[in-house]
């Protein structure tokens, strides 16, 4: 991105360095046009092997009726039109809608954690801002799940879950006295706050990491000058840090919710191979359709389709923060 | 600049999109005819338990062949999705242990190398092996997927101290007396009899036998998903009833899936477990032979014989030949290597499982009490699970089914004939359609 960012000065003193001359600044300027694509070639390369690739055959499974019968060989795999989308999309029947619930399920899922992990990461980093004894350490510390490999943290969670020597029941039930029997968090519908909070402890970190990095740009004269005409600490959050964090949040926003719809790993470490129905993320819910019948049609089929609706909700999203920035830009 | 950014922003969430299809993998296959890769399941109490067992016996067919075998112990969670993924990449062992109750559904897969007449002979012929552990070796009149290498069978393991303790004096042979026993063993936080309600496995085991008790199967004479019989409700519904209606078991059981029944069992805290082949992880959580017992499991008249006089299901595991091997030879050498008298009685011996092989099982080991259970369970008292090619997705399906119930039960909601019936049905409409 510095690159792109830095080439047009350059390009154009260049331009100015030579005038008049029409072959030779020709013949320059193509190679120039060239370079920049031969610099990204092995980069263009490795990413669509590592990455278009196994979209192309994801896609082309989804037409595919890929039973066990046939996972030795897929190319002998008849090939099932539409089949495995209207399966995956009739609401009516028992696929179609146990995938709409868990598409709820992840929405609302999805929209908590998001909300949480920024409102915690904004305001931590916001706190951390000002200069005091300790600031350092408290930075490395709340980093600290972010730092940890993700399965060794969840499974950790699991058996603090656990309903009769879980740490969370120990901590609830016996010493708070909250319920009158311990609860249950790794089945039933509390399985949703679990997975809720584990989801976030996971995420703000990053959240926190990104906006304390957005924090450092904004000019230090600004708030001076705020406070000199009188505004608050509440004033200058609304006015000055999260309008200049508009940039900064607009891509945290959005990486935050396409990490925490596909999140495969928390449910999965956290639950195993059948998540309860309380937590049945859609990653999770269309490993379960591949694997539990070993229809791998069916399961890319709804790839597929949760590939579009992200899509969809990328582009809309670009599109409404992109164009309302473009006005305060000029 | 913000059309890059767009454009990255997209590729990103692309290739996010994916990671949930995007997964593959797996060992190659070695050419070379003097190795050979073989993935063992894990039957000790440990991978690394198992790790030492075999490898002794691994150098010792190297010494005796000159072929070296690379040994891999699979946890149980893993080697299903781990088959599946060799079998799609064909990237995979050598030679590789099933779970008996697999072998048709990977046999239909055409993974798997079939034991035709030539190869058989390859290994010393059928008739060296039991006729209940070949029953569970895939589809009948097909030729076998695989071989048997170790055979289980349920029995009802209790407690003696607390059996001891209740004044119960002699183990239940019926349910109606494991409801007894139970109503007796559970007070002061002690439990009658223990569930892995969250393991699926085990819960397709158990509703298994009692389906056979109540005369009913999960599958019809040609294969088809029929969950929802009369007798196939009633039995979800009797194992579900320990816990709901009869309260011998206690709650928290319904999230467990990690053998902590066993443990509990192991600490005073359960009087009595169903269950195949313990006596490993009992001596690892510090429990003697001398403080358990073994019975027979429950029938409804006390005495264990066929049809609905049922108590287990034919446990066990097989042992199969990837066909993708490049080394048949070598990897033919090794099962019979394996399935050799000397091999199969140290080798049961040291898992505590009976052997499938008929000359390996006349070793006096095998006459002790506890494994004499499992000995004439097997011949007299057992069933294979539905030998079809969808009995993995049976496995899952229905198992998550009474693990949901046991959520129900554990949260104090009532589990009713309908509410079974009514799982069971969502669980057969996510089986294949036939």
């Amino acid at each position: 991105m510095t690159q792109t960012a830095v080439t047009p000065p350059s390009e154009r003193a260049v331009r100015k360095a030579t005038p008049g001359g029409a072959r030779a600044p020709r013949r320059s300027g193509r190679r120039r046009i060239a370079l920049p694509y031969l610099l990204l070639l092995p980069a263009l390369l490795l990413e669509l092997l590592v990455h278009l690739v196994p979209m192309l055959m994801g896609i082309t499974m989804s037409f595919k009726e890929l039973t066990q019968f046939y996972i030795r060989n897929w190319s002998e795999a008849p090939w099932s039109a539409l089949d495995n989308y209207t399966v995956a999309i009739d609401f009516d029947a028992p696929v179609g809608q146990a995938l709409l619930k868990s598409f709820f399920t992840t929405c609302l899922f999805t929209v908590l954690s998001v909300g949480l992990c920024w409102f915690l990461g904004t305001a931590a980093a916001i706190f951390l801002q000002e200069n005091f004894r300790g600031r350092g350490f408290l930075r490395t510390l709340f980093l600290v799940p972010y730092a940890l490999p993700v399965y060794a943290a969840v499974i950790t969670w699991a058996f603090m879950f656990q309903r009769d020597n879980g740490l969370v029941n120990h901590v609830l039930h016996d010493q708070l006295g909250i319920g009158d029997s311990p609860a249950f968090w790794l089945i039933g519908d509390n399985s949703f706050w679990a997975l809720l909070v584990v989801s976030v402890w996971k995420g703000w970190p990053f959240a926190f990491l990104t906006v304390m990095a957005g924090l450092q740009n904004i000019p230090r004269d600004m708030y001076e000058a705020a406070a000199l005409d009188g505004a608050g600490v509440w004033k200058q959050i609304r006015h000055i840090t999260l309008p200049s964090l508009r940039s900064v949040n607009q891509v945290l926003v959005l990486v935050l919710f396409l990490w925490t719809f596909n999140d495969f790993n928390t449910p999965f470490v956290l639950f195993g191979k059948a998540a309860p129905e309380a937590a049945d993320l859609i990653s999770l819910h269309i490993y379960q359709s591949s694997f539990q019948t070993w229809n791998f049609g069916t399961g890319s089929a709804m790839s597929v389709l949760l590939l579009l609706f992200l899509l969809v909700v990328t582009g809309v999203y670009l599109l409404l923060t992109t164009r309302g920035r473009k006005t305060s830009d000029v | 600049m913000r059309r890059f950014r767009a454009a990255v922003t997209g590729a990103v969430s692309l290739s996010l999109a994916f990671t949930a299809t995007a997964c593959g993998g797996g060992e190659g296959s070695e050419a070379s005819p003097k190795t050979l890769t073989y993935w063992a399941s894990n039957q000790g109490s440990s991978l690394e338990v198992d790790k030492k067992v075999l490898q002794p016996e691994l150098d010792q067919f190297e010494e005796e062949t000159g072929i070296k075998v690379k040994l891999e112990v699979i946890p149980w969670s893993d080697l299903l999705n781990r088959i599946l993924t060799a079998t799609t990449s064909g990237q995979g062992p050598d030679i590789l242990n099933i779970g008996n109750t697999w072998s048709a559904s990977l046999q239909s897969t055409g993974a798997l190398l079939p034991w035709d007449a030539k190869n058989l002979e390859a290994i010393g012929g059928k008739d060296r092996f039991v006729d209940s552990a070949l029953g569970s070796t895939g589809v009948p009149g097909k030729e076998p997927a695989a071989v048997p290498l170790y055979s289980m069978a349920y029995a009802l393991y209790y407690n003696k101290a607390m059996f001891k303790e209740a004044g119960i004096t002699k183990p239940p042979t019926t349910w109606d007396e494991v409801a007894a026993a139970g109503k007796k063993l559970t007070k002061n936080g002690k439990a009658g009899i223990g569930v892995e309600g969250s393991n699926l496995s085990n819960n397709i085991h158990q509703v298994f036998v009692l389906a056979k008790q109540h005369g009913a199967d999960f599958f019809t004479a040609d294969g088809k998903a029929d969950f929802t019989s009369d007798g196939a409700v009633a039995a979800v519904k009797q194992y579900v009833d320990l816990m709901a209606t009869q309260k011998i078991v206690a709650p928290g059981n319904a999230e467990y899936a990690q053998n902590q029944s066993l443990s509990d069992f192991a600490k005073d805290k359960t009087g009595m477990v169903l269950w195949q082949t313990p006596s490993q992880t009992f001596a690892s959580q510090g429990m003697g032979p001398e403080e358990w017992g073994v019975a027979p499991a429950p029938v409804p008249s006390g005495k264990p014989g066929t049809g609905k006089q049922t108590n287990s299901m034919v446990a066990g595991i097989n042992m199969a030949v990837f066909k993708n091997t490049k080394n048949l030879d070598g990897a033919l050498k090794f099962v019979k290597f394996m399935t050799s008298d000397e091999e199969q009685i140290l080798l049961n011996k040291a898992y505590g499982s009976v052997p499938p092989v008929k000359s390996a099982q006349k070793d006096p080991v095998f006459a002790d009490p506890s494994l004499a259970v499992i000995r004439d369970t097997l011949a007299t008292s057992a069933a294979a699970l539905p030998q079809v090619p969808e009995e993995s997705q049976f496995e899952t399906v229905v198992g998550t089914a009474v693990k949901e119930l046991f959520a129900d039960a554990a949260a104090g909601r009532p589990v009713t004939t309908e509410s079974v019936r009514a799982k069971l049905e969502k669980a057969q409409q996510q089986m294949p359609k036939k």
